[in-house]
């Protein structure tokens, strides 16, 4: 028998790679959120018409609940292929402290879906004759803000992976708790549009990334090990 | 030998249904325990018990050594290769795992060939033998196989018979939840099902 020499940082980098090379397997999958993300900003203008002026005016609450809703797209396939395979108990028994799977696990997810949003937020905001000055303002909001949706997200789709059709619980579960994040990353980039500074909001989206990059990888292992009762 | 796992008064009620009552069970080093009964006696559910997966049950389980659980889902992915598949698991599980190491286990369970086919590809035997290979590098002296035989040849059977061998012969033991004999001497048989 081989010698037994369990590795934290070694489990968390093995887990991030694996979930990295499902993802690229499947990029149908993968660019699904980022697809709806512009498709869904591009009907604003089709809808409300092409007046530059009420489209920027728009434009913040726009683009972060559009981010808001392509991310809760994304979510439910966070453990749900993991679930149905088995993968799920494998981790919930072998990977030890079970968070730091978890924490791999939505970090993969933010790379493949934050993070492209945050790239391509700034083709976005031209849709919406979003002021180029407030562009920097939108993406750091965004580079700060979705990690935390990829976070709180990890717990709903934990609660959520045993049901059957867990979508709409997820939603009802997750979305109230993305107010906090839509208004500030909203407010971030209408402050900059007014002239004022944005740090404040910023700063708020930072310490709550800090405080759910804490909490929520071990409410989201507990979340699981209930979903496997 | 020394005592790997003690279930004592195990009792488990599903959609109420009584599925086992009263149930000891005591696990040492090179035993090997078959459990047997008709479809939904819960086999599947006591092995979960013993697992630590499910705390739904009256009773007490003890477990004293770490275990290495294989469910009837084999816990593959289907898009990932048998090789990138037992990576992962080479890699929880803090077992070494050069690119020829895994290949040979690979080998040992007859999928050399398939290393670098994605599982879905591969059929539902090779998909067990697939799961069946990490076994290879477990140090966990305690196995909890859910039907381990299921969807494999003679030569697959086999496998298993000599994998379990090997692991009594290092002083391990394994609970086996199975419909087809597992055809090994000295096996402890637990029937389930009369509760019901």
């Amino acid at each position: 028998m081989w010698q037994r020499h369990p590795s934290v940082s070694r489990a968390f980098a093995a887990q991030l790679r694996r979930d990295l090379t499902i993802a690229f397997r499947a990029p149908g999958e993968l660019v699904n959120p980022l697809m709806f993300y512009i498709m869904g900003i591009a009907l604003f203008p089709l809808g409300v018409g092409p007046g530059a002026e009420r489209l920027a005016e728009m434009a913040p609450g726009v683009l972060w609940v559009l981010a808001l809703l392509s991310t809760l797209l994304s979510l439910d396939s966070l453990f749900r292929r993991d679930f149905d395979d088995g993968t799920l108990e494998q981790l919930v028994l072998n990977v030890d402290p079970l968070f730091t799977g978890v924490l791999a696990k939505v970090l993969a997810h933010w790379l493949v879906t934050g993070l492209p949003l945050a790239i391509l937020s700034p083709v976005a905001a031209l849709l919406l004759f979003l002021p180029a000055s407030a562009v920097p303002t939108l993406v750091a909001a965004l580079l700060l803000g979705t990690p935390i949706l990829s976070l709180l997200g990890a717990v709903g789709a934990a609660l959520t992976v045993a049901l059957k059709r867990g979508g709409l619980l997820l939603t009802l579960i997750t979305l109230p708790l993305y107010v906090p994040v839509l208004i500030l990353g909203a407010g971030a980039v209408a402050a900059q549009i007014n002239g004022v500074d944005p740090a404040a909001q910023l700063a708020w989206l930072a310490s709550i990334l800090a405080l759910m990059l804490t909490l929520t990888p071990f409410a989201a292992a507990l979340a699981l090990r209930v979903s496997l009762e | 030998m020394a005592a790997l796992l003690t279930g004592r008064g195990l009792r488990c009620e599903r959609d109420g249904r009584l599925l086992f009552d009263a149930l000891d069970l005591d696990i040492e080093g090179g035993a090997i325990v078959e459990l047997t009964g008709p479809n939904g006696s819960g086999k599947t559910t006591l092995l979960r018990c013993l697992a630590g997966l499910t705390g739904d049950f009256d009773g007490s389980v003890e477990r004293f050594a770490p275990i290495s659980y294989i469910g009837h889902r084999g816990g593959l992915n289907a898009q990932l290769t048998p090789l990138e598949n037992l990576r992962w698991y080479a890699a929880v599980e803090g077992a070494p795992a050069s690119a020829a190491m895994l290949q040979a286990l690979l080998e040992q369970v007859g999928l050399a060939g398939c290393a670098l086919t994605p599982c879905q590809q591969l059929s539902a035997g090779q998909q067990r033998r697939a799961a069946l290979a990490r076994l290879g590098f477990v140090s966990a002296p305690l196995w909890l196989l859910d039907e381990p035989l299921t969807a494999l040849d003679e030569s697959g059977c086999a496998l298993v018979r000599d994998l379990l061998q090997a692991h009594r012969a290092a002083g391990g033991a394994a609970v086996c939840a199975t419909h087809q004999p597992l055809q090994l001497a000295n096996v402890q048989h637990t029937p389930l099902g009369a509760a019901a």
